[in-house]
């Protein structure tokens, strides 16, 4: 009973906040709809029992991603009412579109628990026995484990990509050169002078 | 496969609420054309859809690939909206704009 009451209120606000984040003015205002969003599909997923990826979701999405569209929203000097024309001139097709698809979805949904397809083999059946994250570390670190390093790898690829693309050279920086201060030795550097009295040093 | 799940939820409600976030992630990038920045978010409310179909269906068939490959969607949306901002902030640099119907300038 208060699992299906969680679900609704969980469900209802990933689809208002959802629902907001495309239709908000502002694009800040998208981006904390959006934060609320992924805050509530976590909520989802802990009551399936997937807390692993529900920590996931609000550590990577509301505590990276969504503070990097924050960072950028903000950053770019951007003329948004200019972006917003046209609008209402797709609006209608849009949510045409939007209508046929989620019917046609609806309808896939209702032919599949009419039928119903049956999967005989589990891949790797959830031990009762064992917590979600543990469960799922010893899958990932065992048969998914070349897939895991790929996963690295991608994100290892889009931070390279990240910094080569925004990456620019300053001119007029100076920058610290270590082979030439290495380089450096005192007999280069200092010299002894011995003034006459009244001079002063030249330099 | 009843399809009871969590306590009087089934399979079934947890499709329609990925349905209907999937369709918002659609409608989304209609009505927003040329906003990039939340084409980009609607986006991530489409992989966030299908990665609450993959643990639904995780759970429903006490199978735990699904949260696996959740796992490897949600590292490929992050990496997506990295590159996507990069690309973003620099096309912005270089024309003052974000407006999508721009890039079309960029061709030849």
């Amino acid at each position: 009973m208060i699992q299906a009451l969680a679900f609704y209120l969980f469900a209802l606000v990933v689809l208002l906040s959802g629902a907001m984040t495309i239709l908000s003015r502002n694009p800040v205002h998208s981006v904390l709809w959006l934060i609320l969003a992924f805050f509530n599909a976590a909520g989802l997923m802990v009551l399936v029992g997937a807390e692993f990826i529900a920590m996931l979701l609000v550590i990577v999405y509301v505590g990276a991603v969504a503070v990097l569209f924050l960072f950028v929203v903000m950053m770019l000097d951007i003329d948004f009412t200019e972006l917003r024309a046209g609008f209402v001139r797709y609006a209608a097709i849009g949510l045409l579109l939007a209508v046929a698809l989620v019917a046609e979805i609806l309808i896939g949904v209702g032919a599949w628990s009419a039928g119903g397809i049956d999967l005989a083999r589990r891949a790797a059946p959830t031990n009762d026995a064992m917590p979600n994250i543990e469960a799922i570390g010893h899958l990932l670190y065992t048969r998914y484990l070349f897939i895991f390093e790929g996963a690295g790898l991608v994100l290892l690829v889009a931070m390279i990509g990240a910094i080569v693309l925004t990456h620019r050279e300053r001119s007029g920086s100076r920058y610290q050169n270590i082979a030439r201060q290495n380089a450096r030795r005192p007999q280069d550097a200092t010299r002894n002078v011995r003034p006459e009295i009244g001079q002063g040093v030249q330099l | 496969m009843s399809g009871d799940i969590a306590g009087g939820v089934g399979l079934v409600h947890y499709l329609v609420v990925a349905a209907l976030l999937f369709t918002m992630g659609v409608l989304g990038i209609f009505l927003n054309r040329k906003n990039i920045i939340v084409i980009l978010m609607a986006i991530e409310l489409i992989l966030l859809a299908v990665n609450i179909n993959l643990v639904a269906f995780s759970a429903a068939l006490h199978d735990l690939v699904g949260q696996v490959f959740a796992m490897f969607v949600l590292t490929v949306a992050a990496g997506e909206a990295a590159i996507g901002l990069a690309i973003l902030v620099i096309f912005f640099r270089g024309r003052g704009s974000i407006s999508v119907d721009d890039p079309s300038r960029m061709k030849g």
